[in-house]
């Protein structure tokens, strides 16, 4: 049934993009016009935006989500800080995506904006940080999805941590380890396999997240660099115009999803194959 | 006490209680130096907790509690500023489960001495860990397999192994043999009788046969309900002696029901 769902999307999405496909071809991808008025369509921008909003964001998640969860796990803060933490973990993945959405352009994004202002200032030379931040952007479409991967990252981690057999720990501890050398050489390689699985399940969740990185990406296909400009994600490309869309331009976005379907299989069987492979055996 | 000067390790007036639950009450206990200590007594009367609490084990479980004091060549290991892991690098234990780390069999032993700042020859280490834990020829040829991928009695020889090469002053183990069979059980004790000119042993085991074999002194717990409360069983040191006298000449009732079988 699963299957027959998932061919049955995969053709279609197929079948929408062979307009588009015969006539871009490879160049789809690494060119960034898109222009409905000349019937000009290139999703560089929008693939360019998928992968450094997710990427960028998992790499700040992950220290920040497995650190909590090591908090949460190894006893490290008292057992009533550590409870409040884990139900605020639960919280956080129960806001639905357009309220952080909402709060991601009333809210976050004037508060960060000086900070980001101050990297332009400073760091202006490196591409990353070569335009003035204004309103909705790439930057800070990376940090509220910070905020909704965090909470898959924080439980998988807290999990995969909980399963670590006590005894593995007691061996640790048993021959002298501190709390950090019992971390780092015994718990977390036991655990890493599984906190593996997580982190890929959360790059599929921020390549595919749509609502709120809509809200505050800015959905410009202009091509830059840089962070702090608008840019735009394959998905909110699709949900902002795939309503007033039609002809090839309807192609050209089928194609894009296309392109974002195979991605997260890659990153899917990336994922099988290095759970595999980092599974310890204990 | 006018052997006081061998004693390595003395339980004075010890109970430890699981959240404000006291599993064992005013345990004194003075462990010889460089002999084999057993402690025997009925599942559940805080065997475990009192060999944890001799390296501080037990301060990995939350709401564990220690009353008392533990001497360890005369200093309080419960005091403020001693380091608990400082503690467990000075004596080791050895588990009821084998536990070797997912690694492989040379790094479960260079691991603890690595975090132990051992500077030396390494390999030499592990033959020599290896040797005395009477597990080297099973091993000598497939140092970088896994641990876990050993036999049960390989496993629980690797982890004595890994305790060794820690070089510990005493050496505690739960109850090393109940996961093995006879023959694996056989030659951790040549072991045990190997390790004890090294090293002080305290052992905890359900064995009464094994404890006559391997053992010098012997401690007897029992355990009982406290009286006026309608709490759990709390566990006391009944009697500790030399082993031939617990096993031929206790003093106690109790704890000639217990060696010789009668015990409920
Ligand atoms: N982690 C724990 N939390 C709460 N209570 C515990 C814990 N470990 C042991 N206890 C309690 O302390 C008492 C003594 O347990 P302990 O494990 O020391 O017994 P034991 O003599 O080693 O028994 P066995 O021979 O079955 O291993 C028991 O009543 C047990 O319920
Ligand atoms: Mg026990």
């Amino acid at each position: 049934m699963v299957a027959f769902v998932l061919i049955g999307i995969g053709l279609v999405v197929f079948t929408g993009s062979i307009e588009s496909m015969g006539r871009y071809g490879i160049k789809f991808l690494f060119t960034s016009d898109w222009n409905p008025v000349t019937d000009q369509y290139g999703a560089f921008t929008a693939i360019y935006g998928t992968l450094v909003t997710s990427i960028t964001s998992i790499t700040i998640a992950l220290p920040l989500g497995v650190g909590t969860a090591l908090f949460i796990t190894e006893k490290i803060l008292p057992k009533l800080v550590r409870e409040t933490i884990g139900i605020m973990v639960e919280l956080l993945a129960a806001i639905p995506s357009v309220v952080l959405g909402l709060w991601a352009m009333f809210i976050m994004e004037p508060f960060i904006r000086p900070f980001l202002s101050g990297l332009n200032n400073n760091f202006g030379w490196i591409p990353f940080f070569s335009s003035r931040p204004g309103g909705p952007g790439i930057a800070p479409a990376i940090l509220i999805l910070v905020v909704m991967i965090l909470p898959i990252i924080t439980s998988i981690a807290r999990d995969s941590l909980n399963q670590v057999p006590s005894r593995l720990r007691e061996a640790a501890y048993g021959v002298g380890a501190t709390r950090w050398n019992a971390i780092f050489n015994v718990i977390l390689p036991a655990a890493i396999s599984g906190i593996t699985g997580g982190v890929l399940l959360a790059l599929g969740r921020a390549m595919g997240e749509t609502m709120a990185v809509t809200m505050i990406i800015g959905n410009s296909n202009n091509f830059n660099f840089s962070l702090l400009s608008p840019g735009n994600t394959i998905s909110s490309m699709l949900a902002s115009q795939f309503g007033e869309a039609d002809g090839s331009q309807v192609s050209s976005l089928m194609y894009a999803a296309f392109i974002l379907m195979i991605i997260t299989l890659i990153v899917n069987i990336i994922a099988q194959w290095m759970v595999l492979k980092l599974k310890l055996k204990y | 006490m006018n052997n006081k000067d061998n004693t390595i390790v003395s339980l004075e007036n010890v109970t430890i209680s699981y959240k404000s639950q006291p599993a064992v009450k005013n345990v004194y206990l003075d462990i010889p130096k460089s002999k084999v200590t057993a402690l025997i007594g009925p599942s559940g009367c805080g065997k475990s907790t009192v060999l944890r609490a001799i390296n501080r084990m037990n301060d990995l479980i939350e709401g564990c509690t220690l009353k008392g004091r533990v001497l360890f060549d005369g200093i309080d290991l419960y005091d403020k500023d001693i380091d608990p892991v400082e503690v467990r690098r000075r004596i080791g234990m050895v588990f009821q489960q084998p536990n070797p780390f997912p690694k492989s069999i040379y790094e479960n032993i260079a691991f603890g001495a690595r975090i132990n700042g051992y500077s030396g020859d390494m390999d030499e280490l592990v033959e020599l860990s290896l040797r005395q834990a009477a597990v080297w020829d099973e091993c000598k040829d497939k140092l970088n397999d896994s641990g876990v991928s050993l036999s049960g009695g390989q496993q629980q020889r690797l982890c004595i192994a890994r305790t060794i090469a820690i070089q510990p002053e005493i050496i505690l183990m739960d109850e090393p043999c109940s996961a093995l069979d006879p023959i694996s059980t056989l030659k951790i004790e040549e072991t045990i009788h190997e390790l004890k000119k090294d090293f002080t042993i305290v052992i905890v085991t359900h064995n009464m046969q094994q404890a006559l074999r391997v053992s010098d002194m012997t401690a007897f717990y029992n355990a009982e309900q406290e009286e006026g409360t309608s709490g759990g069983k709390v566990g006391y040191l009944v009697e500790f002696n030399k082993t031939e006298e617990i096993f031929n000449s206790p003093c106690q009732k109790a704890t000639q029901d217990y060696v010789s079988g009668r015990f409920g």
